[in-house]
């Protein structure tokens, strides 16, 4: 009873911040309605049992993700009023499309079914309670999935490499500190003995 | 009120489509259809956990951990091509990403 009470809770939170996320004016709005979104679908996996996917949604998405759109979107100085321009030839092909595609997926949800004896045949059951969500995640990931992981890490190494070379940048004129050419400095580079003569300057 | 596994699949099954409609709508505007993009990968999350949940096998939540990491590798390379995009011409348009050849 409060189970289907909290479903209903987060489930129309994340239908509704979706929605505002793609029909908000303000891109800063869409970004913060996406941050509601992933907090509240991650309340969804906590409420089916999946504690340690909620919490790397929480932090991976809105710690890390949101918050690059939210840099993204405030550095950049776009005039966003006259990207709306326009679109409304758009919304009724939009909504074609996706009210087909809804339809469709639900009613292939009425009609699909699990097949007999899939239950024998899970690959690793989740054990109630015998061990934390975590645990039992981390006993997968470590073994079976080891070649998978670090190649998931490889991506994100990837990611971060690409993303570096593509932004950065080297721009002319401006000042840096080259220390091992200032370690390599001599005395006589840089200082002089001039001979001054009397009552003329230097 | 028993919540079953139809009502999670409905739930993903709406996320997705507002995420397809999102990209409809917001035609010229490639920060918020990356951000669409981000809600059709957590609706493919959704219907993972929740098969996971419902099918009593953990291997789903290993999928939706991998998912969760594409998607942030993609949302990195994305921004990062918008801002190099936006260096270079000074706005941001949809229609001027046909020059982005080689």
């Amino acid at each position: 009873m409060i189970t289907g009470a909290v479903f209903y809770i987060f489930a129309s939170i994340v239908t509704a911040s979706a929605l505002l996320v793609i029909t908000a004016r303000n891109p800063v709005h869409s970004v913060l309605f996406l941050i509601l979104a992933f907090f509240n679908a991650s309340g969804l996996f906590i409420l089916l049992g999946a504690e340690f996917v909620g919490m790397i949604l929480a932090i991976v998405y809105v710690g890390a993700v949101a918050v690059l759109f939210l840099f993204v979107v405030m550095m950049l100085d776009v005039d966003f009023a006259g990207l709306r321009k326009g679109f409304l030839p758009y919304v009724p092909l939009g909504l074609i499309v996706g009210g087909i595609l809804l339809l469709e997926l639900i009613m292939l949800y009425f009609a699909w079914n699990t097949a007999q004896g899939a239950n024998l045949v899970l690959a690793s059951p989740i054990d109630g309670g015998a061990r934390s969500n975590t645990h039992a995640l981390g006993n997968i990931i470590y073994t079976d999935y080891i070649f998978p992981f670090q190649v998931s890490g490889l991506i994100l190494l990837v990611a971060m490499i690409g993303a570096i070379t593509l932004t950065l940048r080297h721009r002319p004129g401006v000042k840096k500190q080259n220390i091992s050419k200032q370690l390599r400095t001599q005395p006589s580079d840089v200082v002089e003995l001039v001979k001054v003569k009397n009552g003329a300057g230097v | 009120m028993e919540i079953t596994l139809f009502h999670y699949l409905t739930l993903a099954a709406i996320l997705f489509v507002i995420g397809v409609f999102g990209i409809f709508l917001n035609r010229k505007n490639i920060i918020v259809i990356l951000m669409s993009v981000e809600l059709m990968l957590l609706a493919v999350n959704i219907n993972f956990v929740a098969f996971s949940a419902y099918l009593g096998d953990l291997h789903g939540q290993v999928f939706a951990m991998f998912i969760l990491t594409v998607a942030a590798a993609e949302a990195a390379i994305g921004l990062a091509i918008l801002v190099t995009f936006f260096r270079n011409k000074g706005r941001i348009l949809v229609d001027d990403l046909s020059e982005l050849k080689g």
